[in-house]
């Protein structure tokens, strides 16, 4: 993990090097459109559902300065496999704002911000600051961003029928972030990103309800709570390229590599192709695969038996898979002579398909049954059919650009 | 640990010597970058919703914000 660091600063110290002899001859950057957004998503997948509306508003303040605000609302109703096999459907609600700040200042703009994620069992409090530079006739950008987040972990009980914090659990977590891109113009159609993020976190990183599985016969199982390290490191690596078609469309790809202390590696490609059709209408499709090669080390679908190992897991994102997500958006741009304030609106409508096949999470409903009910005809463990996860995601959200 | 230095030093002489690089894309042929169809993110809304589900589902993480910075085009 040091030498991790050490790298990433001197990479830091050497890029900005290279940029303070450029800053003298800056002339003006740019700060993001003033614009507000409002969001309605609809997550169905998996025994869960999440719903929600999202409001962003960003605002420019002189010629320097540009602020935006977020408040977003999670209603999640949630009965996933790990819910129905070893605990109790629930309700839950998060909420979340943010509020940052960017500086314009020749050729660099400085950013900072901060965002407060409130639910019945999980604080979150999150600042960070970020610091790009156009450089080289402005063909270049490149940023630099730190991340700090202080998280407080509860666990739900039911007493007396009701829901309740449980007064004998309180852990913390706390997650930081360093991360460095570059931006690079390549042709007259053709615009270039790369990044690379070291994610550190420390403290209680688990489920405080999910459960592992461990045999005591062949034909018998039972559970026990996930244990798992208290440190996690990771790094991840991004290219993503987006190039002008001749008939006025853009077609883009992204690829990223993901490696960490915990042993999970994925690959995440991404196709999409954006298509604007007469003057109001932009049409846009776009294809994700991402592939978990390797569990985490510490990962079994069912172990031997009880306390195995020092660290335990059956969370099915520390699996070995892979999923597709496909989805397809439609835009109509329009203007209000009434509103000559407005410069454009927008609605917009996205819909997404996304399907996961598990290739070591079994369905465990088929042994241990749902909420303790066992199946009239349960399998045994371990021979469980594997596992396979469809989500429906709907967005529907109307844009003002002033 | 020689090939790292090694790149952190030819990244040095790099930077330092770009002042005298001259943009081979010029800003009037910026016209097809500046378009909002070549935003990596059109709606950062719908994005930062849709990364939240990503990163729930998936085991990775990082390294798939902003550029930080768009394209220079105006």
């Amino acid at each position: 993990m040091k030498a991790h660091f050490t790298r990433l600063v001197l990479f830091v110290i050497t890029c900005l090097a290279g940029a303070a002899g450029l800053v003298g001859t800056a002339t003006a950057g740019v700060l993001p459109e003033d614009r507000a957004d409002l969001l309605y998503f609809r997550y169905d997948g998996g025994g869960v559902e999440i719903t929600g509306p999202s409001v962003l508003v960003r605002k420019s303040i002189g010629e320097h300065f540009s602020v935006a605000a977020n408040y977003y609302i999670d209603m999640v109703s949630s009965a996933s496999i790990d819910v129905e096999t070893t605990a109790s459907p629930y309700e839950d609600e998060r909420t979340q704002g943010s509020l940052s700040l960017d500086f314009l200042h020749g050729k660099s703009t400085y950013s900072v911000g901060a965002v407060k994620s409130d639910e019945s069992d999980y604080l979150a409090d999150t600042w960070f600051a970020n610091i790009s530079h156009d450089m080289f006739g402005d063909l270049t950008t490149i940023s630099f961003g730190f991340k700090n987040g202080q998280n407080e972990v509860f666990r739900n009980v039911n007493i007396d029928g009701v829901k309740v914090n449980d007064p004998n659990f309180a852990e913390e977590m706390e997650s930081k972030s360093y991360n460095v891109s570059v931006s690079q113009i390549i042709t007259k159609n053709l615009v270039m990103t790369g990044q690379y993020e070291v994610i550190t976190d420390e403290g209680f990183l688990r489920s405080p309800y999910r459960q592992v599985r461990f045999f005591i016969d062949p034909f018998t199982q039972d559970t026990q709570s996930e244990v798992y390290p208290n440190t996690r490191s990771s790094n991840s690596a991004s290219v993503r390229a987006k190039y002008f078609l001749p008939y006025r469309a853009a077609v883009d790809a992204m690829y990223r590599f993901y490696t960490d202390t915990w042993g999970v590696i994925g690959h995440t490609g991404e196709l999409g192709y954006v298509h604007p059709l007469a003057n109001h209408w932009i049409f846009e499709g776009r294809v994700r695969y991402y592939a978990q090669t390797n569990p985490a080390d510490f990962y079994q679908d069912i172990f031997p038996r009880a306390d195995y190992a020092n660290f335990m897991a059956r969370d099915k994102e520390l699996a070995t898979y892979d999923a597709v997500t496909a989805g397809i958006s439609a835009t109509y741009e329009f203007k209000i002579d009434r509103f000559p304030w407005l410069a454009k609106g927008a609605l917009n409508l996205r819909y997404d398909y996304m399907q996961v096949n598990y290739d070591d999470f079994r369905d465990a409903r088929f042994s241990l049954g749902i909420y303790g009910v066992p199946p009239d005809d349960p399998l045994q463990p371990g021979t469980e059919p594997l596992y396979k996860l469809n989500a429906n995601i709907i967005q529907l959200y109307i844009s003002a650009f002033f | 640990m020689r090939i790292r230095g090694l790149i952190l030093i030819t990244l040095a002489v790099l930077s330092a010597g770009c002042s005298s690089i001259e943009p081979w894309v010029k800003p009037y042929d910026r016209e097809n970058l500046a378009d909002p169809i070549m935003a990596f993110t059109r709606a950062p809304i719908s994005q930062d919703f849709l990364d939240h589900v990503f990163e729930s589902r998936e085991g990775s993480r990082g390294a798939t914000g902003g550029g930080g910075g768009g394209c220079g085009c105006n």
